[in-house]
């Protein structure tokens, strides 16, 4: 497929990692735009960090391709000036200071010393720069991460559970600062096994379960797949189960083994009234609730676990 | 490739490891420096002559000098290797092995960038051990009244390449590092090898007259290198010219090195 690719879009394309029997990741495909900032979501296990790792050259796919602006990554001539990415949490040497722990790498990405100081400068860094990393918390180690990731100042910034450690204050700084790089055209992707964790902050979401896509779209056509649903109880639980089973066959599901209760999805408490009036059921209680998102997300998972 | 050395360079200096591990090595150095030089007088004292013989075998100063102030490539050796190994294995054991990768995904020239700059914390090591067994020795010589022998231009020469086979370890550990990057794993196997496999190889090998196969080992060849061998002259035995077992010494480094280029280094992180 010849199409033309901007800069900054990272391709995915029929990507499969084997690890022995594991299908880490089975035949997956989606593109991530630049100016948008991307959640990549899966429960654990689903193979994200899998999927990051060969897009950035750390491990070799067993087919497929994954590239960052039509290139793979090892073919890039800078690299970190163009990709920003921060893996894992831990990854650094605990005997070294914050600030020794950029100077190793900035001569190999380019910069000069004076660039790991304004990054630890930006997230806010700076008081701990001479500290040991060992002693750092889990927070201060995702916004050395972070730091590491900015020092190539890159067009592309992928981030494996970034807000992983950080306190209310840091998801929320993170928040902005990912809007604010999304907002200067540059392509971020963030990944997380919690939808809400991003949902406030990410314009797309690409949901992996298994190794296999299941959904892929902007946060519109996630929140259409909520719908609505309805919950019905009646004392009359033979009645009711008869009324379901003749009019929404496939749109109901039972309420944690309650007899007498069921929730109906895509049904509108209007129509449930009016069916149940007709059939002369007696209702206890008909209350419309919104569908959350999460459960969509836990949904669309499920469905791809017990295929 | 310059980009590459200095990251490479800054990773080395800026952790503590390397200055516990050269603190310790003067400070055994001196010890063996003043040991040695204490028992090569005492033997050298007593063990004048061969019965019936008219030739004395009392152990030339020169000898005793040389072999006194070369220690460190016979007996420390295993501390610029350490260094070296940990280059690789710290990395893998602190997983900084993918950041390492996402700055220079062209892993070959991160191996090389390793084993090049392995050398300057290798002359450091080779200065450090050599002048602490140098004045260690040197010292005792002179209080037990024997000549020091630091006039003398072969045991400058000896000096001088005391340092060099030290930085050339310091590299040979980079190589071993890359075959073996199980921290646990190298270190254990490096000190079993080091202290314990190859002298009783080389002792077994002489024992067997077949001392000419001893010589190639990676610790004889260090030691030819500077030309005065403590196993050598303890056990006997043949020794390479300096500048063979120089190449034989960088030749296991590259092995080594190449060796882990096309097996643990193209492997996947994870
Ligand atoms: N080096 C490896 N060897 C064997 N199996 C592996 C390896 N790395 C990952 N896997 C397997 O691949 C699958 C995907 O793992 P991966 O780490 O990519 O998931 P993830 O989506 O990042 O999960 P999490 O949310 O827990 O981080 C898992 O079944 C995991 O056990
Ligand atoms: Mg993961």
């Amino acid at each position: 497929m010849i199409s033309a690719t901007s800069p900054g879009e990272l391709r995915i394309e029929h990507l499969v990692k084997t690890f022995g029997p594991v299908r880490a990741v089975d035949d997956l495909s989606f593109t991530v735009a630049p100016g948008r900032v991307t959640g990549f979501l899966g429960p654990n296990g689903a193979g994200k960090t899998t999927t990051l790792r060969v897009l950035l050259g750390l491990a070799a796919p067993t087919s497929g391709t994954a590239t960052v602006g039509g290139r793979r990554y090892a073919d890039i001539e800078h690299p970190a000036r163009v990709v920003g990415a921060a893996l894992e949490a831990t990854s650094f040497h605990p005997g070294r200071s914050a600030r020794d722990h950029l100077r190793v790498y900035a001569p190999q990405i380019g910069v000069p010393d004076s660039r790991c100081d304004e990054v630890l400068e930006t997230v806010g860094l700076a008081p701990v720069a001479h500290r040991r990393v060992g002693g750092f918390s889990m927070g201060m180690r995702q916004r050395l991460g972070l730091a590491t990731t900015l020092l190539g100042d890159p067009q592309v910034m992928i981030l494996d559970e970034p807000a992983n450690g950080l306190d209310p204050e840091g998801i929320a700084w993170l928040r902005g600062f990912l809007r604010y790089l999304a907002g200067q055209g540059r392509t971020v992707l963030v990944s997380s096994h919690v939808l809400s964790e991003v949902q406030q902050t990410v314009d797309d979401v690409v949901i992996i379960a298994k190794g296999r896509l299941v959904h892929a779209s902007d946060m519109a056509g996630l929140r259409d797949l909520a719908g609505s649903q309805v919950m019905v109880v009646s004392p009359d639980a033979a009645g009711l189960r008869a009324l379901v089973a003749r009019r929404w066959p496939a749109a109901a599901s039972p309420v944690d083994g309650r007899d007498g209760a069921v929730l109906l999805r895509d049904v509108s408490a209007a129509e449930v009234g009016s069916a149940a009036f007709a059939a002369g059921l007696e209702l206890h209680e008909l209350s419309p609730r919104d569908r959350g998102l999460e459960d969509v997300f836990l949904q669309l998972t499920a469905e791809e676990v017990a295929a | 490739m310059t980009a590459t050395l200095r990251t490479e360079f800054r990773k080395l200096v800026t952790t503590r490891i390397w200055w516990v591990l050269l603190a310790a090595m003067a400070a055994y150095m001196v010890f063996l420096g003043a040991t040695m030089a204490f028992s090569f007088t005492v033997d050298g004292g007593t063990t004048t002559s061969v019965t019936g013989s008219t030739t004395t075998t009392q152990l030339d100063p020169l000898d005793i000098a040389r072999t006194v102030y070369t220690l460190a490539p016979a007996l420390a050796y295993v501390f610029p290797v350490i260094v070296g190994v940990l280059s690789i294995t710290g990395e893998v054991r602190h997983k900084t092995t993918t950041l390492t990768y996402l700055v220079e995904p062209r892993r070959g020239r991160v191996l090389v960038a390793k084993l090049v700059a392995s050398l300057p914390v290798g002359v450091l090591f080779g200065l450090a051990g050599t002048a602490a067994t140098v004045l260690a020795g040197a010292t005792v010589l002179g209080i037990r009244g024997d000549a020091t022998m630091l006039g003398e231009p072969t045991v400058w020469r000896a000096i001088g390449l005391s340092v060099l086979a030290m930085t050339v370890w310091c590299m040979v550990g980079v190589g071993f590092g890359a075959v073996l990057p199980n921290q646990v794993a190298a270190i254990v196997v490096l000190l079993a090898f080091t202290q314990f496999v190859e002298p009783l190889v080389r002792i077994g090998l002489v024992a067997v007259h077949a001392p000419g196969v001893a010589q190639w080992l990676p610790g004889a060849a260090g030691e030819a290198i500077t030309g005065a061998s403590l196993y050598t002259s303890l056990a006997g035995g043949q020794m390479l010219p300096w500048w063979q077992g120089l190449l034989v010494l960088v030749g296991y480094g590259l092995l080594l090195a190449g060796i882990g280029r096309v097996t643990t280094v193209r492997r996947d992180v994870t």
